[in-house]
């Protein structure tokens, strides 16, 4: 709980960040831990009289795989714009790997990645292009760049392929290797929208297992989908409906819950109330 | 037969997008092409509204050949493209009215068949379609396709960024439509929805894995599936890919779908390895074959 008082104090801002990366770096090893990551307290947005998010709570786990789902239109992408430090709240608590997002929006867009199914890469660049683009963008050094590049070329296994266009790469490639990329800068936290929508079954699964393992090496993972076979997979999953969260907890849980087979029923039976 | 594919290719370049593909589409039928973005849906759809000619092969539509009848064509048949095609800085009522007017009808002698699904768009009639939610988008983008009456409607992946409650009212539609005499052509993603059509094809790479009703394609499965689980996933997936005997290790929500090379395979041994292999609160179950399973399998 310490991390929570040195950033909420300013003054020693560079300081503190040195010493929670240690800390990170350590927990790095550990599974999923009870630190929590994300916390969210009466989080709220408004639009003139429209409240588009509604006094939500709710925290996440460090390496924990959280899925944060709702309709069309229930709030999640406003909540999630002001998790990532690009829109203000109105009113609420929020703490992202362990920055304050009124004070330190800058601080928790450094310590993320994003990742979605419609921006990802660029399609006229080289995979090997792309990769030190992006990592110049998080601000790596050429040489962490050069070093990342092989790592993630050799776990991918697109050496023969570095330089070609992303957009000669199937789609399934392209999603994993735009995953890679968001991960380039050893973010605490990646966000995914909506991951694996459009991907063959088979592609579907080996991006699940590098999801798998990115939250077991400690990274955290929030989804944000409203297909429910990609909540299936989470740890802990929310729901929101209009605006607020109407359930919170493991898929397996939620369809006890609610007595259905799947999360598709469990989404149905909130939703239709 | 309502619609007819024998052997059409089309390629791109060097991209083959759809590679010597048959089949056929009885009336009143509601078949589903199930596959990935990048399978060739999109392309099939395309020849057969006769939006785009194919290298090889012929395809007729209600009766007519998508090349010699093309204008006929597109008398008879509705197409809604996967892409929301519709006027944006049009209110929803000219959206629907222009379309009656460009084949030769108008709303009211049609309005029998899309008042089930206009209605729930009609509060919003004034308003312009680009301002619309998706799930009235795609409503009032299936009324247009509808609104002249059509024999065969063509709908590419409709329930694409559509949410559930969204997405089942549209297969209930579908349903009702079905019921009217319309032969439906429908893609999707989605293998959830593979399960609400009469017959499928699945589809990868350009090519048909297996066309058959969805109950058959999931009683040809070779295999029995187990649902296995443990407190950690990823480690599963390891030890369960490291097991010798294992034929397919698929991550499947909070299980993984195994299936063991034996016949005689015995949950109670793989039990054992899995607790040697440091596994805690392991689950193992037999489970239904799904037909995403099929695919995999399929695909492999």
């Amino acid at each position: 709980m310490l991390l929570w008082s040195w950033q909420s104090d300013v003054s020693t801002a560079p300081a503190c960040r040195q010493g929670r990366l240690d800390v990170t770096n350590f927990n790095r090893l550990k599974k999923m831990t009870d630190e929590n990551i994300i916390q969210v307290k009466d989080l709220t947005k408004k639009f003139g009289d429209f409240t588009a998010v509604d006094a939500i709570t709710f925290n996440v786990k460090k390496g924990e795989i959280f899925g944060f789902l709702g309709a069309n239109g229930a709030g999640k992408t406003t909540a999630m714009k002001m998790l990532i430090g690009i829109s203000k709240p109105t009113s609420g608590e929020v703490t992202v790997a362990g920055y304050n997002v009124y004070t330190h929006p800058e601080d928790i867009k450094k310590s993320i990645g994003y990742m979605s199914q419609k921006f990802a890469l660029y399609d006229d660049l080289t995979i090997k292009e792309n990769i030190t683009f992006f990592g110049g963008i998080y601000g790596l050094s050429k040489n962490k760049i050069e070093e990342k590049r092989k790592e993630l070329v050799d776990e991918l296994g697109l050496k023969d392929v570095v330089d070609e266009l992303v957009s000669s790469l199937p789609l399934g490639w392209k999603q994993k290797l735009s995953f890679s990329v968001a991960l380039l800068h050893d973010p605490k936290i990646i966000f995914l929208d909506e991951p694996t929508g459009g991907v063959d079954p088979i592609t579907r699964r080996q991006f699940w297992e590098m999801i798998y393992k990115t939250a077991h090496e400690g990274t955290t993972v929030f989804v944000t989908t409203h297909y429910m076979d990609e909540a299936e997979y989470c740890n802990r999953v929310s729901i929101m409906v209009n605006g607020k969260i109407e359930a919170l907890d493991s898929p397996k849980k939620l369809k006890e819950q609610f007595n259905a087979e799947s999360m598709n029923d469990v989404f149905l039976k909130l939703a239709r109330g | 037969m309502s619609i007819s594919l024998k052997h059409i290719s089309k390629s791109y370049g060097d991209l083959k997008a759809v590679d010597d593909i048959s089949f056929e589409v009885k009336e009143g039928e509601l078949f589903g092409l199930i596959g990935p973005d990048g399978a060739g849906k999109t392309t099939i759809f395309r020849i057969l509204t006769t939006l785009l000619l194919a290298d090889e092969g012929v395809a007729t539509v209600a009766g007519y050949d998508v090349v010699e009848d093309y204008k006929e064509i597109r008398n008879h048949v509705g197409y809604m493209p996967g892409r929301f095609s519709l006027y944006q800085d049009l209110t929803v009522e000219e959206n629907l009215r222009f379309f009656a007017t460009i084949f030769g009808t108008t709303i009211e002698e049609n309005y029998d068949l899309i008042k089930d699904i206009y209605i729930q768009i009609e509060p919003f009639k004034d308003r312009r379609a680009g301002k619309l939610s998706g799930g009235m988008k795609q409503k009032l983008a299936l009324s247009c396709a509808l609104i002249h009456k059509p024999e065969v409607l063509f709908l590419d992946e409709p329930t694409t960024g559509v949410d559930p409650v969204s997405r089942k009212e549209f297969w209930e539609m579908l349903k009702r439509l079905q019921q009217k005499g319309i032969t439906i052509l429908v893609s999707t993603p989605y293998m959830d929805e593979a399960a609400l059509c009469d017959r499928i094809a699945l589809i990868q790479d350009a090519k048909i894995l297996e066309i058959d009703t969805p109950e058959d394609i999931v009683k040809h499965y070779p295999k029995k599936i187990y649902d296995v689980r443990s407190d950690d996933m990823y480690e599963l997936i390891l030890a369960l890919n490291k097991y010798k005997h294992h034929y397919s290790v698929y991550p499947f929500g909070e299980f993984v779908h195994y299936t063991d090379k034996r016949n005689d395979f015995n949950p109670d041994e793989l039990k054992d390895y899995l607790e040697k292999e440091g596994q805690k609160n392991i689950y193992i179950e037999s489970t239904k074959v799904t037909i995403e399973d099929a695919f995999m399998e399929l695909a492999k």
